[in-house]
């Protein structure tokens, strides 16, 4: 099983994210499931909060939060600390949007407020970070991710959030090769 | 059908949809606010036609649904928590004036201390006013539940409401992917409503009338083997359910390697599925293990029970649900089947969840390892609180 969490503040669309990365790896066939869900209680744009995304090849029965994820995702830098590392898998992977350059090899820094701000035109990264992964995880495709903004979110949004992922999946690939 | 990514409540929402209810009463509390809301959209989109009315309270949810029910059609309500409590009054109108309304209830803790977090308090304190219980493990089972629901409580030899159960959050708010049948597929499972237990002017009658200590226990004795025969409805429906969907359930209860476990856990709700994952990792440590799933409260699997367990030789009720002072209801239920099919193994009761308290594979793992003891106990898990 891949285990995923995704850190934002409440409006950023982190559990929107989360939902649909679900979505976007249960579409090829079967033996494909997903479970996504945010963390449970009252919402108030700003605070902290977390989602996860569960992948794998067969039914996940376990509900419960993710205690340590194989990635974990930071739409905003302001709630990565040190900690982040304890909630990590020994292979695990960190994803954060930052301008800084993080010296640690289990952090992958991306510049999402930028791209968010060319693509976007707003300081809204979950679509960047989902793009992202796209290009780091091997088992997802970026049309999977695609389809399941088509399917899944507000028609008006389609447009800018798949420019969105298209170039943060570009962008990461191109990192990639460097 | 189509795959959709959904929650249980949009699952549920979905299952409503195509078992078309004439009349919805809504009034929403956390978390089953979504179902109510995602139904409200159907009805503005045409999608579903069906006469949506916001009440002000639970106890006008329900009795609004008695309403509709009570001139023959077919009716939706939602609740949860404190708001199923508010309603109590009324869950014994809608059994004893025998209207097969549906209701979804989202497992929620009780007030005090305040919490909106899931348990199985709510619903199990209920257990005893007259209606169908249900408890759904995942999103399709909520879905198909919704469907199969109104088949069951709107046979003519049941003609009792139904509580389906969702476990709050884990189940209501999380997404997996659900098959969703086609509304030509629903309609050719599920009959239009038809009753003689209606006022209608053709044939006048009196409906939710008054019975004195001569007629009473006549009237309660038919309301209990109405719920009763439920059972007998359950088949049908699933039986029905699997030739259209080619989905299989198993009736009142699920046999997971129960048959030559030693040690089997019965449980409820959507724990389930991590207690099956529990039962698979310890078989290939060579543990006899198993798991029975109760998917019915009401009416009470007492046989399919005594069943499923009576080689084994310790078995253990987990249950999100204390009746205080006492034990788990859920384990007092399951003790007097064992004990009226005269097995005396020893029975053990696992109380965990309270207040949405994260129930862990160690700690299933651990109620496996306990009964190997073959002792009887009544344990909290993860009692907590007290660094706070």
């Amino acid at each position: 099983m891949t285990e995923i969490v995704w850190h934002g503040r409440g409006g950023q669309g982190a559990f929107t994210a989360a939902r649909l990365l679900g979505a976007a790896y249960t579409m090829r066939g079967d033996d494909r499931y997903a479970l996504a869900f945010p963390s449970f209680g009252p919402e108030r744009r700003g605070a902290p909060i977390r989602a996860f995304t569960k992948l794998d090849n067969k039914p996940i029965g376990d509900r419960s939060e993710v205690e340590k994820g194989d990635y974990s995702i930071f739409l905003d830098d302001t709630l990565f600390a040190e900690a982040a590392f304890s909630e990590l898998k020994p292979e695990g992977k960190i994803l954060l949007n930052t301008k800084r350059s993080p010296a640690d090899s289990r952090v992958i820094a991306i510049d999402g407020d930028t791209l968010a701000a060319e693509v976007l035109k707003l300081p809204i990264t979950n679509t960047i970070m989902l793009g992202t992964f796209a290009a780091i995880f091997r088992d997802i495709t970026l049309a999977e991710i695609v389809e399941a903004i088509r399917q899944y979110m507000p028609e008006k949004l389609h447009k800018k959030n798949i420019a969105a992922v298209t170039a943060a999946a570009e962008t990461a690939a191109r990192e990639a090769r460097r | 059908m189509a795959k959709k990514f959904l929650s249980g409540n949009e699952a549920f929402a979905e299952g409503i949809r195509l078992a078309r209810p004439q009349v919805i009463s809504a009034y929403p509390i956390t978390p089953q606010t979504i179902v109510v809301e995602r139904l409200s959209e159907m009805v503005e989109d045409g999608s579903l036609q069906s006469e949506f009315i916001h009440v002000e309270s639970e106890h006008s949810a329900l009795s609004c649904a008695m309403g509709a029910s009570a001139v023959g059609a077919r009716a939706f309500t939602a609740t949860s928590s404190q708001g199923l409590l508010y309603m109590a009054e009324c869950l014994t109108y809608a059994s004893g004036g025998r209207f097969p309304i549906v209701m979804m209830n989202a497992n929620r803790s009780t007030a005090l201390p305040w919490n909106i977090y899931g348990d199985q308090r709510d619903s199990l304190s209920q257990l005893d006013c007259g209606w169908i219980q249900a408890y759904a493990e995942n999103a399709q089972e909520s879905l198909d539940l919704a469907l199969m629901s109104y088949f069951v409580a709107e046979h003519p030899e049941v003609s009792t409401p139904f509580m389906a159960n969702l476990d709050g959050f884990v189940l209501t708010h999380t997404y997996e992917m659900v098959d969703v049948p086609t509304p030509d597929q629903a309609d050719a499972f599920l009959p239009a409503y038809q009753t003689e237990n209606k006022l209608d002017l053709e044939h006048p009658r009196n409906l939710a009338f008054s019975a004195g200590p001569d007629h009473n226990t006549a009237f309660k004795y038919k309301e209990h083997l109405g719920l009763l025969n439920a059972q007998k409805a359950v088949a049908e429906a699933e039986a029905r359910f699997v030739e259209i969907f080619g989905r299989q359930y198993t009736g009142l209860t699920e046999n997971y390697r129960t048959a030559d476990a030693d040690y089997i856990l019965i449980t409820l709700g959507s724990i389930a599925g991590l207690a099956r994952e529990t039962v698979d990792r310890l078989r290939k440590q060579g543990e006899r293990v198993g798991l029975l799933r109760l998917r019915y409260m009401r009416p009470f699997p007492g046989a399919e029970i005594a069943e499923a367990v009576k080689h084994a030789k310790a078995v253990a009720v987990l249950e999100k649900d204390i009746s205080f002072g006492n034990e788990g209801t859920v384990y007092t239920n399951v003790n007097s089947a064992l004990l009226k099919a005269g097995l005396s193994m020893p029975s053990s009761n696992y109380i965990g969840g309270l207040g949405g308290k994260n129930i862990s594979q160690t700690e299933i793992e651990g109620i496996f390892r306990d009964l190997k003891q073959e002792t009887v106990r009544i344990q909290f898990l993860g009692i907590g609180g007290e660094d706070e």
